[in-house]
C-alpha cells in the first residue's frame, strides 16, 4: 500500500480508529484507513487487486453507534456518518465486539474444514491456519460430520481438494476479471456452494496458475509442486523472467540446488502481482535435456569432451577468416555473455554477428536509429493511461500474457478502445478488426471514420507492433507504415512532463532481444544479418557459426557449416552443433535483462550450476584467452564496467525511459518505403508453451500443450 | 370492544377475487380514477403526501415509504431511473401480494405509474415470483389491458409522460426476495445480494438509480393519495398508520388474508376474521406475528399484544410481513422452528460465511433437538451460534434464520430441557401438554 501520499487530497476525511483521529481520502475502505492507523486487519475474500466481494466477513470492525459490526473492505470512508456531536465516526478494531465477530466467523469456517494440514500443502503459508492462531477461539463447538465436496479438474496445473475450499471467491473473480475467461464459478447454494469449473475441463486460461497464491487454504494448490517441500525449507532468491520480454519478476524458491517453484514478486509497473503458467510451472525443465558436460563431434558423433579440448577445438575454427566466421544470439542470451560474444567478435574483426534469430529488420542505437525505434515506449503500467490503441500483428496474449492483462485492465477500468490489424485471436477483450494484412494499415492511414476518428480523438493513443508484424521479408515496410500512422495521429507528442506521451510501442518476445539491440550486437557495417549468414552457410563462404543458444532455427539452415553450440539445453541448436559448451540457465547466474520497455533489470542465482556447465561469460572470457583476444575482465564487477562504459543505458537499473526522449523521436521515419506482402499479418508464437529451449525440456508444459495448447489454442477473436 | 374495519375504508376491495379482475370491473372499485390529476399535482406533492400518511414499506422492514422515495436522485442525469416492484413474496406464512396480484392487479399497475413518476423513473420492472403462475398470468393481462387502454406507455394517462412496465418471472429462490439479490437476478446473474452501500437508490438495477418496493406498498399509493394522507393517517397509532393486509393461517377455524387497520389487537383479529383459534383462545400454543423470520410469541403475549410495528418490536418480535402462523397446543413447536430452520438453511445463498455455515449448523442441532438427543449445554451454543450469525451477514437472510430460534429458546426452552431430559430417561418423546400454563 503506497499510502496517502502522491494521492490527489481533495477529499481528505477524518475518521477516529482505535482512538487515534486520522485522515485520509474519502474513497479509502475502512479497510486501508485501519492499516493507515496501523491496525491489523484480517481478510480472505478481499484482495487488492480483485473487486470486492466482502462474503468471507472476517474483516468486520465495530462502528461505534451502528447496530452491527461492519465489513471493513466493503465500507468506504466517504459513507460514514460523523458522531451526533460531528465529531469524526469512530471504529473500532479490537473491542470486545470485534473479537467475538471474528471468532465467529473463524468458528464458522473451520466447522466444514478438513483438519489435514499435515498433508496440506498450503501448510505453512495457509491464511487459514494463520489467522485461526491469531483470531479464533480454542476449540470447535460443532461436533456433527463435516461436509465432503468432490474434487474438480482444473487442469495440469492446478491441484484441488475442494472439501478445503472457504468460497471466499477469489479464484472466481481473478479467472473472470484479470485472466478474462469465465471458466470458473460459485455453483449451488447455501452450505452446497461449490467452486466448479462446470464441466471439469482444463482452464484455457495462460494465467491460471495465479489461483494457487490466490487462494487462502489448501483446496486450490500446484500440481506439478505437490508433496514436493514445506515453505520453510525453501530457499528463495528474487530474480528476472526470461520466458519473453516483459521482465516480470520471480521468486525462485529452491532446495538442495534444485528449482521447486516459482511464484511472482510483485512489482507494479511490470507484473504488478502475477505471473503466466509459462514463467511459473517451467522449472521442471530446468532439470531436464540438460548439457551438463562440453561435446565434440568425432566422425559424425557428438562425444563428450573436456572443456580444454572443446575450447581449444573452438579457438582453433576462431582463427580462420574474420569473413567466414559469424555470430547468433538465441532469446535466453544474458546481456553479460552477449556483451563478451560481441567483444570477442570485435576483437577477431567478425563483423557478421546478430541477435535477431527470428530475422527482425529493427536497428540499434549505436547504427544511428533511436533506441525508442524498438521500445514499448508507453511502458507497461502506461497502458493504462492510453484511451486508443492499435495492435499490429501480434498475439498479446501469448506473447506477453502480462501486457495482455494490463491491457485487459485498462479496456475493463478505463475507456481503451482496441481494435487490431492482423490475424483476429481471442485477446480477452473486445476490438474492432480491421483487417488480416497490412492493407488495412493503409486503410486507415487514408480513413476519417471509424477506428481512424477514434485515434484521432483520442488523447494518448498508442500503438503496439508485435514481432509477427516485423519477422518477414517486409517487415521495414510494415514498420514505415506503423510510423506514418503514429506520426498522423499524433501518437508521440512532447510537452511539459505530463504531456508527454510515446505510443510507439514494439512487443518482444526474446528476453535477450532489448539488450543485444541496445549494445549492437547486430551487423557492423560489411557484416551478414541474419539472412546473409545462413546464405553464407548455404554456400559455403560462411565456415563457422557461434551459435549462443538460438534455438528456433532449423538444423539444416546451417549447411556444411561448423556450428559451436553454447547453451544450457540439449534443443534445436546443440543437435546440429559440431562443438557444444555447456552454458548456464537463467536460475543460475547472475545475470542483467532488459525488458520490451528497455527496463534494466538484474537477475539473481538460485541454485549452483549442473555438472560441468559454466557461466556464459566465463566460456567466452575463457575462449578469448586461447584466441590471443583476451577479453579486459576478469569478474563480473569489471564486466558490468565495461558494459556501463560502453552502454551507458545498462546502468539504469529498473529504469523504463517512456515517453523522455519523444522529443527527438520520429516514427514516420523508421524502416523502408514500400508496398508490404499481402500475407496476414500473423503471431511468430504457434504454441505458447514451447516458445524457448527450456519450456520445450518441460514435462509440464508438454501437457498444457497437450490439453490446453496448440490447435486449442489458437481460437477466433470475440469480434 | 374494538372497532373493526368498515368495508368503505378498504383499499382491496376484490381481496377475494368475488368480483372481476379485469381493468373494466377495476374502474368501477376505483382504480385508474383520476389518476392523471394526481400526477399533475407534482412530483414534490406526491412525494410530501406519501410521508405525511406515514406509510411503512409493507415488505417486513417496516421503511417509511415516502422516504424511500425521496432518496432518489432529484435530477435524472444520463442513468435512468427505475421502480422495481418485489412480487417475489415467498415467506412462509405470507399470501398477501399474490390476492393483490391475481385479484387486483390495476391496483398495483396504478401504484407504479405514481410511484415511478415520483421518481421519474421511465420504467417499472415487477418482480413475480417463481411459484405464482396464475399470478403472473393476470398481471400481465392486466399490463396488456392498461396498455391498450392508453393508462401505462407513452403519454400514460394523457399525463405526457412516458411510462414503461415490465412483468419479469423469477426461479423460485426465496433469497431472490431480498432487494439486492433480486437487482442481480432481474440483471441476469445469480442472484445473491449485494454489500450496502451504495444503496439501490443511489447505485441499482444496471448501476442506475432505483427503488425497490413491495407489492402492497406500491399498490396502496394511488388510493391514499386519492383519499388524502390524513385519511390513512386516521387509521392505526402514531408511528405505525393505515391499514395493512393481515394473513392469518395454522390452527385457526378459518384462515384468511384481511385487510385490517394497523395496532388492532392479535386477539381481535384471530377471533374477528379466522374465526378463532382451533379449540378456543385457551388452546392457543404461539403465534408467529409476521412470516417465519421474526420470533415467536407465547400465548401470555398473544392475549394483549397490539399487530403494529412498535408493539411487536417492544415484546422482541416483529410485524415483517403481518403473515401469521397460528399454532395450538397440539403443536411440536421444537420440530416446527426445526423445519424453519430447514427452510433457511436451504435458501440461504453460500455467498458469505456465517449464513452459509452457520444455517446448516444450527438445523442439525435443532433437529437434534426435536428427537431429545442433543446436550442440555447444546441449548446455550445455540443461542451463541445464532447470534454469531445474527448482524454479521451481508443480507438479513442470516438474521430471519437467527430469529425464530432465539424466540423458540426464550420462551420455550423448558419445552427443549423436558425432551432432552426424557431422551435420557428413555421416555418415549410425546408433545408437551403443560408447557403453556
Amino acid at each position: 500500500m503506497s499510502g496517502v501520499v502522491g494521492y490527489i487530497m481533495t477529499d481528505l476525511r477524518k475518521v477516529n480508529i482505535d482512538g487515534a483521529e486520522i485522515e485520509v481520502p474519502g474513497d479509502y475502505t475502512l479497510m486501508q484507513a485501519c492499516e493507515e492507523a496501523g491496525a491489523e486487519i484480517p481478510r480472505f475474500c478481499y484482495h487488492e487487486r480483485l473487486s470486492v466481494a466482502g462474503n468471507c466477513r472476517m474483516c468486520l470492525v465495530e462502528w461505534v453507534g451502528a447496530p452491527k459490526p461492519q465489513a471493513s473492505c466493503a465500507l468506504q470512508i466517504k459513507d460514514l456518518r460523523p458522531n451526533r456531536d460531528g465529531s469524526p465516526a469512530n471504529i473500532l478494531t479490537s473491542s470486545p465486539t470485534v473479537k467475538k465477530a471474528r471468532e465467529g466467523v473463524m468458528e464458522f469456517l473451520l466447522i466444514n474444514h478438513p483438519l489435514d494440514c499435515p498433508i496440506c500443502d498450503q501448510g505453512g503459508e495457509c491464511d487459514l491456519q494463520d489467522q485461526a492462531m491469531g483470531y479464533g477461539r480454542v476449540g470447535s463447538r460443532f461436533d456433527m460430520n463435516k461436509r465432503a465436496v468432490d474434487d474438480k479438474y482444473m487442469g495440469p496445473l492446478v491441484a484441488t481438494v475442494m472439501t478445503r475450499c472457504i468460497q471466499c471467491t477469489r479464484c472466481v473473480r481473478f479467472i473472470t476479471e484479470v485472466a478474462g475467461v469465465s471458466e470458473i464459478g460459485l455453483a449451488s447454494r447455501g452450505e452446497d456452494a461449490e467452486i466448479t469449473t462446470y464441466l471439469e475441463k482444463s482452464l484455457t486460461s495462460e494465467m491460471s496458475g495465479n489461483i494457487i497464491d490466490l487462494c487462502p487454504v489448501g483446496a486450490l494448490t500446484s500440481k506439478p509442486y505437490a508433496f514436493n517441500a514445506r515453505p520453510w525449507e525453501l530457499e528463495p532468491t528474487e530474480t528476472i523472467d526470461v520466458m519473453d520480454a516483459v521482465g516480470s519478476n520471480i521468486r525462485v524458491d529452491s532446495r538442495g540446488g534444485r528449482v521447486l517453484r516459482i511464484v511472482p514478486v510483485i512489482n507494479d509497473d511490470i507484473n504488478e502481482e502475477w505471473i503466466s503458467d509459462k514463467t511459473r510451472f517451467v522449472w521442471d525443465g530446468l532439470g531436464r535435456q540438460r548439457l551438463d558436460q562440453p561435446f565434440v563431434r568425432k566422425n559424425g558423433q557428438l562425444m563428450p569432451a573436456s572443456w580444454d579440448e572443446a575450447l581449444a577445438v573452438v579457438a582453433e575454427k576462431l582463427g580462420g577468416d574474420p569473413q567466414a566466421i559469424a555470430a547468433i544470439a538465441g532469446d535466453l542470451a544474458c546481456t553479460e555473455s552477449l556483451k563478451a560474444l560481441m567483444d570477442l567478435m570485435d576483437g577477431l574483426g567478425v563483423k557478421s554477428i546478430d541477435c535477431r534469430q527470428d530475422g527482425a529488420p529493427i536497428g540499434s542505437s549505436t547504427n544511428g536509429a533511436p533506441r525508442q525505434e524498438y521500445l514499448m515506449n508507453t511502458t507497461i503500467a502506461g497502458i493504462e493511461q492510453a484511451d486508443a490503441l492499435l495492435i499490429v500483428g501480434s498475439n498479446v496474449r501469448h506473447e506477453a500474457a502480462l501486457v495482455n492483462a494490463r491491457i485487459r485492465k485498462s479496456w475493463i477500468h478505463g475507456d481503451l478502445d482496441i481494435a487490431v490489424v492482423g490475424v483476429p485471436y481471442d485477446l480477452t477483450y473486445d476490438y474492432a478488426h480491421l483487417g488480416e494484412t497490412a492493407d488495412a494499415l493503409e486503410a486507415l492511414l487514408k480513413s476519417t471514420k471509424g477506428f481512424a476518428r477514434k485515434l484521432k480523438l483520442a488523447k494518448n493513443p498508442m500503438i503496439l507492433i508485435g514481432q509477427g508484424a516485423l519477422a518477414r521479408k517486409d517487415g521495414a515496410k510494415i514498420m514505415r507504415l506503423c510510423g506514418k500512422i503514429a506520426e498522423k495521429f499524433g501518437m508521440v507528442k512532447d510537452g511539459l512532463a505530463k504531456e508527454k506521451w510515446n505510443g510507439w510501442n514494439v512487443l518482444h518476445t526474446a528476453a535477450s532481444r532489448v539488450a543485444g539491440l541496445d549494445m549492437g550486437f547486430v551487423p557492423a557495417k560489411g557484416g551478414r544479418d541474419l539472412t546473409g549468414i545462413l546464405a553464407g552457410a548455404k554456400d559455403g563462404s560462411v565456415k563457422t557459426i557461434y551459435n549462443l543458444g538460438a534455438d528456433e532455427i532449423s538444423e539444416e539452415l546451417f549447411g556444411d557449416a561448423f556450428v559451436v553450440y553454447q547453451g544450457s539445453h540439449g534443443d534445436a541448436g546443440a543437435h546440429r552443433a559440431d562443438v557444444i559448451l555447456p552454458g548456464l540457465a537463467y536460475t543460475e547466474k547472475d545475470a542483467l535483462w532488459v525488458n520490451t520497455e528497455g527496463r534494466v533489470q538484474m537477475g539473481f542465482a538460485a541454485v549452483p550450476p549442473k555438472g560441468d556447465a559454466k557461466t556464459d561469460w566465463k566460456i567466452i572470457r575463457a575462449l578469448s584467452e586461447l584466441c590471443d583476444r583476451t577479453l579486459p575482465y576478469d569478474d563480473l564487477g569489471a564486466l558490468r564496467a565495461k558494459l556501463f562504459a560502453d552502454h551507458p543505458t545498462f546502468a539504469g537499473l529498473n529504469h523504463a525511459p517512456g515517453a523522455e526522449g519523444a522529443a527527438d523521436f520520429v516514427p514516420s521515419k523508421l524502416g523502408t518505403a514500400g508496398k508490404p506482402l499481402k500475407a496476414p499479418l500473423k503471431s511468430g508464437i504457434g504454441d505458447f508453451y514451447f516458445t524457448n529451449s527450456i519450456a520445450r525440456a518441460s514435462q509440464v508444459m508438454a501437457q498444457c500443450s497437450k490439453e490446453c495448447g496448440g490447435d486449442a489454442m489458437i481460437s477466433e477473436g470475440r469480434k | 370492544m374494538v372497532e373493526l374495519l368498515q368495508d368503505k375504508d378498504r383499499i382491496f376491495t376484490n381481496l377475494y377475487g368475488l368480483q372481476d379482475w379485469r381493468l373494466e370491473a377495476a374502474r368501477k372499485r376505483g382504480a385508474w380514477l383520476g389518476t392523471n390529476e394526481i400526477l399533475q399535482q407534482g412530483r414534490d406533492w406526491i412525494i410530501d403526501n406519501m410521508k405525511a400518511s406515514g406509510l411503512r414499506g409493507r415488505g417486513g422492514a417496516g421503511f417509511p415509504t415516502g422516504l424511500k422515495w425521496s432518496f432518489m436522485p432529484k435530477q435524472v442525469t444520463n442513468r435512468p431511473h427505475y421502480l422495481v416492484v418485489n412480487a417475489d413474496e415467498s415467506e412462509p406464512g405470507t399470501c398477501k401480494d399474490r390476492e393483490m396480484l391475481r385479484h387486483d392487479p390495476h391496483l398495483l399497475l396504478e401504484g407504479c405509474l405514481v410511484a415511478s413518476f415520483a421518481m421519474q423513473a421511465h420504467a417499472c420492472y415487477i418482480y413475480v415470483r417463481g411459484e405464482y403462475i396464475q399470478e403472473r398470468n393476470h398481471l400481465q393481462a392486466a399490463i396488456d389491458e392498461a396498455y391498450a387502454a392508453g393508462l401505462v406507455g407513452k403519454n400514460a394517462c394523457g399525463s405526457g409522460f412516458d411510462f414503461d412496465i415490465y412483468m419479469h418471472h423469477g426461479a423460485g429462490a426465496y433469497i431472490c426476495g431480498e432487494e439486492t439479490a433480486l437487482l442481480e437476478s432481474l440483471e441476469g446473474k445469480k442472484g445473491q445480494p449485494r454489500l450496502k452501500p451504495p444503496f439501490p437508490a443511489n447505485s441499482g438495477l444496471y448501476g442506475c438509480p432505483t427503488t425497490v418496493n413491495n407489492v402492497e406498498s406500491i399498490a396502496v399509493g394511488p388510493t391514499i393519495l386519492r383519499r388524502g394522507a390524513a385519511w390513512f393517517k386516521s387509521f392505526g397509532r402514531d408511528n405505525n398508520a393505515g391499514t395493512k393486509v393481515f394473513c392469518i393461517s395454522g390452527h385457526v377455524n378459518a384462515p384468511c388474508n384481511v385487510e385490517e387497520a394497523l395496532s388492532i389487537p392479535m386477539k381481535t383479529l384471530i377471533e374477528e376474521y379466522a374465526g378463532g383459534v382451533r379449540g378456543g383462545w385457551d388452546n392457543l400454543k404461539c403465534v408467529i406475528p409476521g412470516g417465519s423470520s421474526v420470533p415467536l410469541l407465547p400465548r401470555e403475549i398473544c392475549d394483549d399484544v397490539l399487530m403494529d410495528f412498535d408493539a411487536l418490536s417492544a415484546v422482541k418480535s416483529g410485524l415483517g410481513t403481518a403473515g401469521m402462523i397460528v399454532m395450538d397446543k397440539s403443536t411440536d413447536v421444537v420440530a416446527a422452528i426445526a423445519r424453519l430452520s430447514y427452510f433457511y438453511k436451504h435458501e440461504s445463498c453460500g455467498q458469505c460465511t456465517p449464513c452459509r455455515e452457520g444455517t446448516g449448523w444450527m438445523w442439525r442441532v435443532m433437529e437434534r433437538m426435536v428427537s431429545g438427543e442433543a446436550e442440555m449445554r447444546e441449548i446455550d451454543m445455540l443461542l451463541d451460534v445464532s447470534k454469531q450469525i445474527e448482524g454479521h451477514t451481508i443480507c438479513a437472510l442470516g438474521d430471519a434464520a437467527a430469529w425464530p430460534i432465539q424466540g423458540l429458546i426464550r420462551h420455550f426452552r423448558p419445552e427443549i430441557e423436558e425432551r432432552i431430559n426424557n431422551y435420557r430417561a428413555s421416555k418415549p418423546v410425546f408433545v408437551s401438554q403443560v408447557a403453556a400454563e
